[in-house]
This record gives structure tokens, C-alpha cells and sequence, in this order.
């Protein structure tokens, strides 16, 4: 046992550095897209065209978004349920604003955006300032912002179509053949990488996940860091509820409620500790794509949505058991 | 501090619960058009047993320091199968019943198997069965329907002696019959252990893995209890994963308002339910209140926000900043 | 039978050959013990010499690798704490093992509760947990009281009672008086003599000498993971014993102190009429440039309180502060540690208010002193860096790499890393909470070092030890605090053990000398 793992150190050591620092778990989360990616070329090979990954890749993208700020809340050690209907008011606002005038377009995405912030202040300032639970407070300020939805709306469906600079940021293209939305994605995860990499606020994130007093004590702001990484998340789900708007051409109640526990799954299914404190965004990345990939073949397949959700359950539960356990006590 | 200084120490999330529910009961009484009656207190019991149930499920595994995200999926499942089976004569009523029970069950020792010997993280883990669960009552009930043995049913939804709830009483009947047994057990005993300190639960000999896979395995139990209330109710089965999703974030919230520490090792199922029914008598309010049902989810999302932020007013006694991080 | 068969008899529990391995390191290496009955066996040790090793595996919590345990003669192995001690061995464990929420009779009848139809019996759980209270001399603890509300010595001895419980034949204590008042360790050696003539077999670890040479009866000493000696108490001087423990010559314990006159510069800390509740009463104190200050006195008198009121955790103190002469507010560890104040706390336990154990060396750190080396918030890893060797250089901190989790180091290093973590602020102002705790003698001793150095460099320290010698060893001067306040202040000679106890006493002030 300890002759393998001392091999494994030796291999380890003389990959380049990035590979080294890897968690074995991102690697098995690549390991197991490359397997899903065989096993479903067996069923057709269309599912290795570039037009179909491309696509798969641009809808992984909205998940992607998402996913990037509920890691920065996870490796804190917290969670944020508020994703639903915090995506769904950063749709909706963006859509309004777009109709306000002759700025609003200029407005639309930043007010979404701007929306979504505001509640993750609010979640922010509970969890750091109040000290109630994550799970509750972002819990209670997911039914306010479903509650202001439903005001806003009347209960129907909204009218107001996603404008088009929304739209085109979803599903335009700057560098043909590649949809802007994956661009987006891949700009969000060069800053993510190095915020939790190169900067003092990254690491002041995994500081507090792993022992908050301890970060208290080093003379940490662990309030404001706590209070920014919510920030962080509800921004992101608005841009996700934003950039999914855009995709399917307008804003829709619960548009979001098919995102929260995909979102959750994908950055656990990358190796970040629930628990908080450890986790890499590389590993978001390849949950984000093993998760969109999954429920495209499941759909392509036509299983029946009974079928899908049993197949979806059990494969991120065999996964969970492959890489995703916590180290026996003894 | 005299003995029931203790007590009161003790049983201080519970009382706080009991409170907070006393409190908004009242005021929905009181603006009652018709006072309570037998009438008004059978169908707030109806409404809320469903609900306490799930959270008294909830609050067996938070107590263990876990959290069951299936618990809602459970109920819906469970409420799909009695559709099916809680059918016909007393005899394959009964068994039926049995067997429904014995479903939750299984599900709820299925969440437990893959926490406690799969070693996942709890909420992760219940959140990939909830799917498989919600398949499983889909595959059931593709479209809404089914029946149940009405006789059974107005029986447990009535009332007894023409005024007391029977289905308050089948809530008792679990009490005393499920949670305070466990309570009182070794095994209860040791769901808390782990819950408050599992290094020193280990350390002390203490079975936590038996402890824990009971707590969960009767959460299954009691969500399962709420699957067939809500059966008796709706006389059908429906595979709604809204209504199953909002049920276990409802559930959360429950727990909570009804003292018990999401970080594990306090509070008591008692208390969840009197959380469960603060937390349904919300809804209740505003129709006393006459308030356009359009507002009412945003209402409702503020009086929790408010009811859950109350609790941090225990941040202004706080004598040591570093007690923030317990 | 024969006297030679007699003498042959084996004895009450024996190990051979026991090795334990952790990834690739040794914790425990063919190590051999005899336990007899009616004996105290002292084991010694530095920190990482495999003591805990060996207790975790008589106890049942870890499993040897290789070697065999004997209890009466048989063959015998534990797959859980529960089987070490349904056979008969209680520990009283280091860390705590009391479960927080629970109650004090709930935790002492934790293993094997009294049931009755299946259900535990609360009153006999009661009469169980009153009775071991008595024998552990705790009966001023209520069985009922939650144990996360009772301070730290009387959980310590809740655990003692919990042990004792279990009605052991064998009773391992693993550094079980380290957080105990003064009173609290005269009765839990009064116990343990009981115990002993009542024909126990005791495991006594301690890294206080005078504790061992007035209570035990064998001793053995571990080094890296191996018994190096067994003999009767006694028979070694304390010196010998220290140079067994870390395998070289023991001189010089503490470094010399400047004279008196040599610190005649102003006070560079100074706090007037600090108050908090009833915890902390009326304190002026004033620290100098080059100054170490001890704070003494029996444990919880209000010296931990004090160093986190100045190091601004504790909201709604009253009175003043005082840096450099100018009144300052601190109301955080994020402004006590800026460049105004430039303070540094080494808090009480590092693994939780310390370090981030499964986070790297590097990152634990560099942690404190991030502002340091970034600009805008990003860091310059190039001036981490340097900053990082300095220090590791600096403290001699013996690690295999600056990228393993800081969990992986030992007591003695990860407590270096602790105070490498907030020297690399170059600190003006350095309050220490008890920082040689658990930490074993070589260690100790370059602390002792470094804060003399760090005095020289021009640095006020604010010091406190629950170990009497260190105060007299290390101090220019020690406040003496009792209930909150001080009581008497020792300078230069006058810092002598006899006076520190009785100022801890309090006797002077004609006060009943109860502890906590």
C-alpha cells in the first residue's frame, strides 16, 4: 500500500506541474468523459462529430457559469440553494431592462448581472455577518426571489423577448464556428483559475473552508471574504440565467430550477470537498462537462424522463463511489 | 443551576419551536373568521401533518449531523406506491400499508448505506438518489391518478370524538412510537454522539455506523408516514417533483425553526414538527389575511427570511468573537 | 509450581514487536512494553517519539501493522475502541473524547449505557455517572450539566470519571493533567495512588518531570518510534531522563537574560483599566521594546481572555490601549495585526486557531502575511518565496516539502510553523498563548531561544505559560492574575516558584486559594 503510493509520488513528480498538483479526482473526472464519450460512439458516431461536441461544449457552458460561482461558495464550506431562482431574476431583469429605452440594451446584461449580486449580498450578509446556516439563509432568499418574480410577472410567463446583444452573446460568434458562449465560459475560468490560484482573496477562500478560526485569527477578513464569495455566486447564476435566456430566446419562470442540483453534482463530481477547503476548478470544468454529456446522450437515447433520472442518479452515485469518498477514520 | 434550569437548557430549541408555532397560531386564529373551531383545527392539522412528518424525517438525520435531500422524493414516492397498493379489502389494505412503509424504509436505509459504508458526503449522496427516487415514483405514476382505500383514508383524515384531529393523533402515535423509543435507545444515543463530535464518538466505542443507518433508515420510515397521509389525502398519486423539491427545502427550514443545530448533535424531531406547523401556519396567515395570492410566495420568503434571522439576535450576547465559528 | 515459574508469570498486558507505519513514515518501530498491575508506568518522550502511537494502539483506535499484544498471557487484538475497552483498557485521551452535546452522565455511561426494556435507564445512568464523579474527586460537577458549556479542566475531568467508568484494569492517561488547575492535579494524583493500591495498572504520559518522578514507578522512554529504556523511577536523574528523550547532551535549557537595566526604553504596549464582564477586572500592564512579560497564575484565571482582549476578539472590553504611547481601537485580529500595532497572536490551539492542517506548508505560511507579498491583492510568488525559505531557515523547520499538507508535520513543528507564520510579518507587539504546550523538549528549547532573539531584535512579548518554569526560565517579569485580575507583580529574582505559586494562590490577598 504505501510502496504504491510512494510510486505514485515518483510518477507524480515528474509530470509538469500542473498535471502534479492535480487531484487524482479531476483526472478520473476526465478519465470518465473520455469513457462516456466511448461508450456512446458504440451507440452512434455522431456523438464524436465536432458539431455535436461544439454544441454540448455551448450548452455545458451555461451549467459552467454557474458552477464556477457555487464552487466559490462550496470550497468556503457553504452552499448556495438561491441558484434557481436567483438565474431566473437575472434573466428576467436583463430582459426588462433591455426595454427601457434607447440605453437599454447598453444596460440589459450588467443590470442582470447586477440583480443576481445583490442577492448573493444578501445571502452574503446572513451567512457572514448574521451566522445563519447557508443552507437556510440562501434557502429563505430563494423563495423571496421566486416571490418578487412571480410579483413581477403576474404569474404568467413574461412577453419580454431576451434582446438581442443577450442573444448574441449565447449563441453568436466572434471566432466562426465556435459560439460565443463557450468564449464566455473560457474567460470566466482564466479568472476563476486565477483568483484561486495567484490572488490573496483565493486563497484567503480555501484558508476559511478548511478552518475559519484559524483564518480569523491570521487577521483575516473572514466576513468580507465570505460576504464577496456570495457576491461571486449570485453574479455568476444571474450571468448563467442571463446567457441561458439568451440561448432560448427569452426569460421563463423556473428556467432555472433544472440547474441547481446539476450545478451542485458537477463540482462535487470534480473533486471539490463538500466540506469546503479543497477542490480545484479544473475539476468544476470536467464535472461541468461529465454532467452536460450525460444528460445529452440520455436524452438522444429517448429514455423516457423516468428512466433518465434513475440512470443520472445512479451513474453520479457510482462516480461518487469511485472518487468522491471521504478517507475512512481508522 | 437547579435541576430544571437543565431541563430547560436541555430542551431550549424545542421550547423556542413551540413557541414561535403557539405565536403564529395565534395570530392566525385570532384573525380567523371563524375562531377555532373543531373545523379550522382539522384542516390546519391536515396540512400540517404532511409537512411535519417530512421534517420530523429531516431531523433525524440532521441530527446525526447529515442532511437528507431525498426526504421530499421519498414522500413523493411513496405517495406514488400507495396509490397502487393501499387498495381494496383490509387485508391487502394492510398489507399494503406495511409494504409502503417498508419502501421508505428501504429508501432511507439506501441513503444510509451509501453515507455511512460508501463514506459520501450526505448531501451529494441525497441528491443522486432524490433523482433515482423521483424516477422510480415517475415510473410509478407517469401521469397523476390511482386510488386508495377511502375508508382508511376519512378515517385518518377525520376526527376523533368529533373534535380531535385523528391525523394529529397517527403524528402522536409516530412520536411515541418511533422517535422517542429512539431517542431513549443506544442507538439514538449514538446518532446524536456522531452528530456532536464523531472523533469523540469513535473514540468513546460508541456505534455510530449502527446509530447513523438507523436514523436515516427511519427518516425513510416517517417520510414515508407523510407519503401515505398525503395519499389519503389527495385520494391519488402524483409524481410532482416541485411538490417533492419544495417538501425537502421546506423540510430544511422545518428543522431549523424547530431548534435543531444543522450542525448536528441538538434538538429533537418534537421540535421540527412544531417548526413543520410554524412553518405551514405562514401559508395559512395570508389567507386570513386576504392577501393576492400572487404576493403570497414573496410574503413567505420574508417571514422566513425574518423567522430564520431571529436566531441570530443570540450573535449580540456573544462574549467571544471567536464563537462565531462554532 | 516453582519461584522461577512464579517469576515467569506474565505479566498484566504485554506488547512485542508492535510497528505501525503511517504512509511512509514510522511512527512505531518493534517497540516492547510490560504493563504490571498495581504499577504507574511513566512513558517519556519527545513529540513524534511514537507515545501516542503506542496508546492509540492499546486502546483499540488504530491497528498495528506487525507484533503481537498479551493480556494476561493471551493473545489478544482490538478491532475498536469499544473491544480495548471491553477488555479492560480506558484512555483518557489527549484530545478530548467527550461528545460535546451531551450531557456529563450522558458521556461518562457513553459506552455501555444501563438499559432497561431496551431503553437506557436515566436514573441508573445517573447513580453510574454520580459515582464516578466521587471517584475522580469531580463531584462539584452536576451530571446534567451539557459538557460544551463546562471549561476545559472540568471536561478533562469528566474524562477522567468516564475512564474510570468503565471499571478498566488497565487506565492509560495520555497527557490527561495538561489542562488541570493546580487543585484539579493534587486529586487526580490522589486518585491515581488509589487506583494503583487498588491494584490497576496505570499508563502515565506527561511531559512534566515532576509529575512522573512524584507519582511513577517504572519508567520508559521512546525515541523516533522505539523504547530506548526501561528502568525502575528513581534510579536516572532528570537530566539523564531529558538526554534519553532526545538522544543528546541537555544543557542550557534557557537562554541568559539581560540584565534589568538593559531595558529602560518606553513601553511599547501598555493597557490601562482593561475590562471584560467579570473575566477580566481593572488591568494596567505595560510591555517594553525587548521585554519578555509572563502572565502567570493558576489555569483560567483570565490570561487567555487578556490576550485575546488586546489581540481584539473579545467585543465590549473597557479601559484603554495603548501602542507606542498613542491610544489605539482594536476591534480585530485583521486591525491588531496591522502595521500601526503590527501584533501577532500564537493562539492556544493550533490545530484549530493555528494552522489549516490539510492545507500545505507554504500556504499555512504565508497566510498571515499575504498583504506582505501581494500588491492589489495578487501575489508575488517570487517574494512568498523568499519570504517562506527565510523563515523555514530561520526556525529550522523540519519538513519534507513545502507542498505536504502542514498535518503531516509533528507537534513540535507544526507549532514552529505556527509562529513562522506570523513572524514573516516582523511583528512588534508578540502575545503567546501557552505556546509550548504538547511540544516536546528539544523544541522547547529553541523556543526559548527564539523569543529571547526576538526580544533582542527589539520586539515586546507577552507570554503565557501554565508551566511554572518556563515563566521563571524565559521572563524579565510575570503578572500574577487571580480571578481576573493582578495580583502581584514579579520582577527579576524575585520570580522564583515559590513565589509564583503563592501569588497564584493568592494567599497574600488573604483569599481562600480555590481554584476555578
Amino acid at each position: 500500500m504505501s510502496d504504491t503510493s510512494e510510486d505514485r509520488i515518483s510518477i507524480r513528480t515528474r509530470l509538469p506541474v500542473f498535471l502534479r498538483r492535480a487531484d487524482p479526482a479531476v483526472l478520473t473526472a476526465f478519465g470518465c468523459i473520455l469513457l462516456l464519450l466511448f461508450l456512446s460512439s458504440l451507440y452512434s458516431s455522431n456523438f464524436l462529430s465536432l458539431n455535436y461536441l461544439l454544441q454540448q461544449l455551448k450548452v455545458a457552458s451555461f451549467l459552467g457559469v454557474v458552477a464556477a460561482g457555487v464552487m466559490v461558495v462550496i470550497l468556503l464550506g457553504h452552499i448556495d440553494l438561491s441558484i434557481p431562482w436567483v438565474m431566473t431574476t437575472g434573466a428576467m431583469m436583463a430582459c426588462a431592462a433591455a426595454g427601457f429605452g434607447a440605453i437599454g440594451p447598453v444596460i440589459a446584461i450588467p443590470f442582470g448581472i447586477l440583480c443576481g449580486t445583490a442577492f448573493g449580498l444578501l445571502n452574503g450578509f446572513g451567512v457572514a455577518y448574521l451566522r445563519i446556516p447557508s443552507m437556510i439563509v440562501t434557502l429563505a432568499s430563494n423563495v423571496v426571489a421566486q416571490g418578487l418574480m412571480v410579483v413581477y410577472t403576474g404569474g404568467f410567463s413574461p412577453q419580454d423577448s431576451a434582446p438581442p446583444a443577450v442573444r448574441w452573446l449565447a449563441t453568436g460568434f466572434v471566432i466562426p464556428g465556435l459560439p460565443n458562449a463557450i468564449l464566455v465560459w473560457v474567460a470566466i475560468s482564466a479568472i476563476m483559475v486565477f483568483l484561486f490560484t495567484r490572488t490573496s482573496f483565493g486563497r484567503a477562500v480555501y484558508g476559511i473552508g478548511n478552518s475559519e478560526r484559524a483564518a480569523y485569527l491570521s487577521g483575516v477578513d473572514t466576513r468580507r471574504i465570505v460576504m464577496i464569495a456570495f457576491a461571486i455566486s449570485g453574479a455568476l447564476s444571474a450571468f448563467g440565467g442571463v446567457l441561458l435566456a439568451g440561448y432560448s430566446s427569452k426569460a421563463a419562470q423556473a428556467m432555472g430550477d433544472a440547474y441547481l442540483l446539476p450545478a451542485i453534482a458537477a463540482v462535487v463530481l470534480g473533486g471539490t470537498s463538500i466540506l469546503g477547503g479543497r477542490g480545484s476548478y479544473l475539476g468544476t470544468v470536467a464535472g461541468v462537462i461529465l454532467i452536460t454529456l450525460l444528460q445529452s446522450i440520455l436524452s438522444v437515447m429517448q429514455m423516457p424522463e423516468a428512466g433518465r433520472q434513475i440512470v443520472y442518479g445512479v451513474v453520479i452515485i457510482v462516480m461518487l463511489l469511485l472518487y468522491g469518498r471521504t478517507p475512512p477514520n481508522r | 443551576m437547579s435541576e430544571w434550569r437543565y431541563w430547560l437548557n436541555e430542551q431550549r430549541g424545542t421550547l423556542m419551536g413551540l413557541a414561535i408555532f403557539l405565536l403564529m397560531f395565534a395570530v392566525y386564529i385570532a384573525n380567523h373568521p371563524a375562531g377555532l373551531t373543531a373545523n379550522v383545527a382539522q384542516t390546519a392539522a391536515n396540512k400540517g401533518v404532511l409537512f411535519a412528518f417530512v421534517a420530523m424525517a429531516q431531523a433525524l438525520v440532521v441530527i446525526t449531523a447529515g442532511i437528507d435531500l431525498s426526504v421530499g422524493m421519498i414522500f413523493i414516492l411513496t405517495n406514488c406506491l400507495a396509490s397502487w397498493i393501499v387498495v381494496g379489502e383490509p387485508l391487502p389494505t394492510a398489507l399494503g400499508l406495511v409494504a409502503v412503509l417498508a419502501a421508505g424504509m428501504a429508501c432511507g436505509a439506501i441513503n444510509g448505506l451509501l453515507v455511512i459504508y460508501g463514506r459520501l458526503q450526505p448531501i451529494v449522496a441525497t441528491i443522486a438518489t432524490g433523482a433515482v427516487y423521483f424516477g422510480l415514483a415517475l415510473l410509478l405514476r407517469p401521469f397523476p391518478g390511482g386510488s386508495v382505500n377511502e375508508d382508511v383514508a376519512d378515517a385518518l383524515t377525520g376526527r376523533l370524538f368529533g373534535v380531535i384531529p385523528s391525523s394529529l393523533v397517527a403524528l402522536a402515535a409516530a412520536v411515541v412510537l418511533v422517535w422517542l423509543p429512539f431517542r431513549r435507545s443506544r442507538l439514538g444515543r449514538a446518532a446524536y454522539a456522531a452528530g456532536s463530535s464523531e472523533q469523540a464518538a469513535f473514540m468513546s466505542g460508541v456505534p455510530i455506523r449502527r446509530g447513523k443507518f438507523a436514523a436515516y433508515t427511519l427518516a425513510g420510515l416517517l417520510a414515508a408516514m407523510g407519503g401515505l397521509f398525503l395519499t389519503f389525502f389527495t385520494y391519488t398519486g402524483e409524481a410532482a417533483y416541485a411538490s417533492g423539491s419544495g417538501y425537502t427545502l421546506w423540510s430544511i427550514a422545518a428543522v431549523v425553526l424547530g431548534g435543531v443545530s444543522l450542525y448536528g448533535g441538538r434538538g429533537s424531531a418534537v421540535g421540527a414538527i412544531f417548526g413543520a406547523f410554524a412553518a405551514r401556519t405562514t401559508g395559512d396567515m395570508l389567507f386570513v389575511f386576504d392577501v393576492d395570492p400572487l404576493w403570497q410566495p414573496l410574503l413567505q420568503g420574508v417571514v422566513l427570511m425574518i423567522a430564520v434571522s431571529i436566531g441570530s439576535l443570540a450573535l449580540l450576547r456573544v462574549r467571544n468573537r471567536l464563537d462565531w465559528f462554532q | 509450581m516453582t519461584t522461577a515459574e512464579i517469576e515467569a508469570k506474565p505479566p498484566l498486558f504485554r506488547m512485542e514487536g508492535v510497528s505501525k507505519r503511517y504512509g511512509g513514515v514510522r511512527a512505531l518501530e518493534n517497540a516492547k512494553l510490560d504493563v504490571e498491575a498495581g504499577h504507574i508506568h511513566a512513558i517519556l518522550g519527545e513529540n513524534g517519539a511514537g507515545k501516542s502511537t503506542l496508546i492509540k494502539i492499546m486502546a483499540g483506535v488504530v491497528a498495528a501493522d506487525e507484533g503481537r499484544m498479551l493480556l494476561d498471557g493471551r493473545d489478544i487484538s482490538f478491532r475498536s475502541p469499544a473491544a480495548a475497552s471491553a477488555a479492560g483498557i480506558a484512555c483518557v485521551f489527549q484530545e478530548l473524547s467527550l461528545i460535546p452535546d451531551l450531557s456529563v452522565a450522558d458521556n461518562i455511561a457513553i459506552a455501555d449505557p444501563p438499559r432497561r426494556f431496551g431503553l437506557i435507564d436515566r436514573r441508573a445512568q445517573r447513580a453510574i455517572a454520580e459515582e464516578a464523579l466521587a471517584r475522580a474527586g469531580a463531584e462539584d460537577i452536576h451530571p446534567r450539566a451539557a459538557v460544551k458549556d463546562l471549561p476545559l479542566s472540568r471536561r478533562q475531568m469528566v474524562e477522567i470519571a468516564k475512564a474510570l467508568a468503565s471499571k478498566p484494569r488497565i487506565l492509560i492517561l495520555d497527557e490527561a493533567t495538561s489542562a488541570l488547575t493546580a487543585g484539579d492535579v493534587a486529586k487526580v494524583f490522589a486518585v491515581l495512588k488509589r487506583l494503583r493500591s487498588e491494584g490497576l495498572a496505570l499508563l502515565y504520559i506527561s511531559h512534566r518531570m515532576h509529575e512522573i518522578a512524584e507519582l511513577a514507578d517504572t519508567c520508559t522512554v521512546f525515541r523516533n518510534g522505539r523504547n530506548v529504556a526501561s528502568f525502575r523511577a528513581g534510579t536516572r536523574s532528570n537530566s539523564e531522563v531529558v538526554e534519553m528523550m532526545i538522544g543528546r547532551e541537555y544543557s542550557n535549557v534557557f537562554p541568559p537574560k539581560p540584565p534589568r537595566a538593559a531595558i529602560t526604553k518606553p513601553p511599547r504596549l501598555e493597557c490601562r483599566n482593561l475590562g471584560w464582564g467579570d473575566r477580566l477586572r481593572d488591568i494596567s500592564l505595560s510591555v517594553a521594546e525587548g521585554e519578555v512579560v509572563g502572565l502567570g497564575g493558576l489555569d483560567g484565571q483570565g490570561q487567555r481572555d487578556l490576550l485575546l482582549a488586546l489581540f481584539g476578539v473579545l467585543p465590549g472590553t473597557t479601559g484603554s490601549v495603548l501602542i507606542d504611547g498613542a491610544p489605539m481601537t482594536i476591534a480585530s485580529p485583521a486591525a491588531a495585526r496591522a502595521s500601526r500595532s503590527a501584533m501577532a497572536l500564537i493562539p492556544e490551539d493550533r490545530k484549530t486557531e493555528g494552522l489549516m492542517l490539510p492545507m500545505t506548508v507554504r500556504e499555512n505560511l504565508s497566510f498571515a502575511a499575504l498583504d506582505h507579498v501581494s500588491r492589489g491583492g495578487i501575489i508575488d510568488r517570487t517574494a512568498e518565496e523568499q519570504l517562506i525559505d527565510e523563515m523555514v531557515r530561520l526556525l529550522a523547520i523540519k519538513t519534507a516539502g513545502l507542498d505536504i499538507p502542514v498535518g503531516a508535520l509533528s507537534g513540535g513543528n507544526q507549532q514552529k510553523v505556527v509562529i513562522a507564520k506570523w513572524l514573516m510579518r516582523k511583528p512588534r507587539i508578540v502575545l503567546l498563548n501557552d505556546p509550548t504546550r504538547g511540544i516536546d523538549v528539544g523544541t522547547k528549547q529553541e523556543m526559548y531561544q527564539l523569543l529571547r532573539r526576538l526580544a533582542d531584535a527589539g520586539a515586546a512579548i507577552l507570554f503565557y505559560s501554565t508551566d511554572y518554569d518556563e515563566l521563571i526560565g524565559c521572563c524579565d517579569r510575570v503578572l500574577v492574575l487571580y480571578d481576573g485580575r493582578i495580583v502581584r507583580e514579579l520582577e527579576g529574582r524575585d520570580i522564583t516558584e515559590h513565589a509564583l505559586i503563592a501569588s497564584a494562590l493568592n494567599v497574600e490577598g488573604g483569599r481562600e486559594g480555590a481554584a476555578t
